[in-house]
């Protein structure tokens, strides 16, 4: 069952796209149905965003203000900068109408004028495709003023990002745009309430958006039958690592995870074991093996084993992988990409990078293991925004899940080596 | 009037016709600092202080809030840079398929260090975080702009033999 990247040759373009019914949901949408009649069909449908949170879009919309004299905004989040993420932009490069379409819906339901699709600035490309695709509708009368020839108008401009991973954040994204440095805010106020400009406004992913159309003409009870009734649909698995052929693979959710890896991956490379596998993005707390071979992909499935589903980019890694080398690494990137304004998560990222590191060096001390846990779970919960918990998370459940790892190094080497420093003078 | 004189300097007419419609996509003209700043990175590489300073007469921004912003975000520069950016990856999806390897690599060969220009000023090398290609991994962005995917060491040769002649 395929939502979003059909098997449609070139429906990147317009004509193909309306020679497929492209467009004719929203002909048909500002004709028949009330904005109110799609919030509800939305909420109906029980589509959950897919940009990490699973929260339900149809009750996300309905926080909008009905009556306001304010105007109202959506920002359409593309900014996809989760390591093992790389979903949106196979939508803005093989269907950016059908994004295009559920924003303009989306639009209409939330009786919305602007909207904002904010892009990762590394994706020139992408940008490039997707200012063609919304050009085209423009010169169509899709996108603008008095669309279709009624009285609901719309403009969608793209916001180029230019280099920060914090910006997939939604309050940080909505300061991005407004020219500052991309910090989260403080909620409440939530966007609803006070978003951009200080005006009400809604953030979705680029996929979530792109279900809207094919929800809106087959209704709420053809899409409940997709995949877990629980989290229904489809999920854009991007998969990367040691399989034989990586790549982004659109499947109902609760497929389990091996159907992926072995029917649509190619298996493993060189038919080598699985160690661990990153379930959705690098925030996610990791997956050992036996836990890989039976788990099914959704929402409810990964959180029963304290995972969760995020943006379901996979990352597969085999036998021969170095696990505290890759945590490092992942700790290195919430290092990197920290805002700075939390203290938690300002000092707390930097502290388990240096203890990675030392153990890494062959520097490390049984006792670290428990710091570890300790730094990561003083970080959990005392920040602005989510990234404290996505520098935590994989932290604490790496150590937890692979413990043995971590010992093994820390014994093998620091047999002979002195333990030099104390977290505090490593500064 | 210094300060629309300076405007001039930094941007053509066009430019600034385009300055117009980008700031016409927002209420607030100050939101229009993000693609202002990348219309002057893309022309002349980097952003310079009197560039800063530049586009906060035309947008009506402080100076120090420009800068704020342009060292917030990773992409762009605030030093002049080679005139080949070479951007590697070597976040997970890379590194476990080699991009540390393939960063060391072109370390090497050119003969700088993260962040470092060659002496003859052409390439500038950089490791980066996940530019979202993890299915093609190990890979690089060249310029901001294309990716190159998939790579291996003859790639890479015959790559940066292809951009050094292309922009000598």
């Amino acid at each position: 069952m395929k939502i979003i990247l059909k098997d449609i040759p070139d429906l990147q373009k317009l004509d193909i796209y309306e020679s497929n019914g492209g467009y004719s949901t929203l002909k048909k949408a500002l004709k028949d149905m009330s904005p109110d009649d799609i919030i509800n069909e939305v909420k109906a449908s029980n589509l959950r965003g897919r940009g990490g949170a699973c929260f339900p879009t149809g009750l996300k919309w309905t926080f909008m203000p009905k009556v306001t004299e304010k105007p109202k905004y959506l920002c359409c989040n593309g900014d996809e900068s989760e390591p093992g993420s790389f979903k949106d932009r196979e939508i803005f490069e093989k269907n950016p109408h059908q994004f295009i379409e559920g924003t303009l819906l989306s639009c209409y339901a939330m009786g919305i004028k602007t909207a904002y699709v904010y892009i990762r600035g590394e994706y020139y490309k992408w940008i490039n495709l997707l200012q063609k695709a919304i050009d085209d509708a423009y010169k169509k009368g899709y996108i603008g003023k008095n669309i279709l020839g009624t009285n609901f108008s719309t403009d969608i401009y793209i916001h180029r990002g230019a280099g920060a991973y914090i910006c997939g954040e939604e309050s940080a994204l909505m300061n991005s745009i407004e020219g500052k440095r991309g910090y989260p805010r403080v909620k409440p106020p939530f966007p609803a309430t006070y978003g951009l400009w200080g005006n009400p406004t809604t953030i979705n992913n680029i996929e979530t958006l792109a279900n809207i159309p094919e929800i809106i003409k087959n209704g709420h009870e053809w899409f409940l039958k997709i995949g877990e009734p629980k989290h229904p649909g489809t999920l854009l698995f991007g998969v990367s690592g040691h399989i034989n052929k990586p790549g982004v693979y659109e499947l109902e959710t609760g497929t389990p995870l091996m159907t992926i890896i072995n029917d649509y991956c190619g298996g493993m490379i060189d038919g080598k074991e699985i160690k661990m596998v990153i379930p959705g993005g690098s925030s996610m707390p990791p997956l050992t093996k036996e836990e890989a071979l039976t788990i099914k992909m959704d929402d409810a499935s990964l959180k029963a084993i304290g995972s969760a589903i995020g943006t379901a980019g996979v990352i597969v890694m085999n036998e021969d992988t170095d696990i505290v080398k890759v945590l490092e690494r992942i700790s290195q990137f919430y290092y990197h990409e920290s805002c700075g304004q939390c203290t938690p998560c300002r000092e707390g990222t930097g502290w388990l990078m240096r203890i990675l590191k030392r153990i890494n060096n062959g520097e490390g001390r049984i006792e670290d293991l428990d710091l570890l846990t300790d730094v990561s779970q003083n970080i959990e919960g005392n920040t602005i925004c989510a990234l404290g918990d996505a520098a935590a998370w994989p932290v604490k459940w790496t150590v937890k899940k692979f413990r043995d790892e971590f010992e093994k190094k820390i014994k093998k080497e620091s047999v002979s080596l002195p333990v030099k420093n104390k977290v505090h003078s490593l500064r | 009037m210094n300060n629309n004189e300076n405007n001039i300097i930094l941007f053509s007419n066009d430019e600034l016709k385009n300055i117009e419609d980008i700031k016409s996509h927002y209420p607030d003209s100050k939101s229009a600092l993000l693609p202002v700043l990348w219309i002057v990175q893309e022309k002349y590489g980097w952003i310079s202080e009197d560039s800063m300073k530049c586009v906060g007469d035309l947008l009506d921004i402080p100076y120090e809030h420009i800068l704020g912003v342009v060292t917030f975000y990773t992409m762009f520069n605030s030093k002049p840079i080679g005139k080949v950016h070479l951007q590697i990856c070597t976040n997970v999806s890379c590194m476990i398929k080699g991009g540390r390897e393939l960063f060391k690599y072109v370390s090497d060969k050119l003969g700088v260090k993260n962040k470092e220009t060659t002496s003859d000023g052409m390439f500038t090398i950089e490791e980066v975080e996940c530019l979202g290609s993890c299915e093609s991994a190990p890979m690089m962005q060249v310029n901001n702009k294309e990716f190159y995917e998939n790579l291996t060491k003859e790639k890479i040769d015959k790559l940066l033999e292809e951009l050094h002649k292309k922009n000598i």
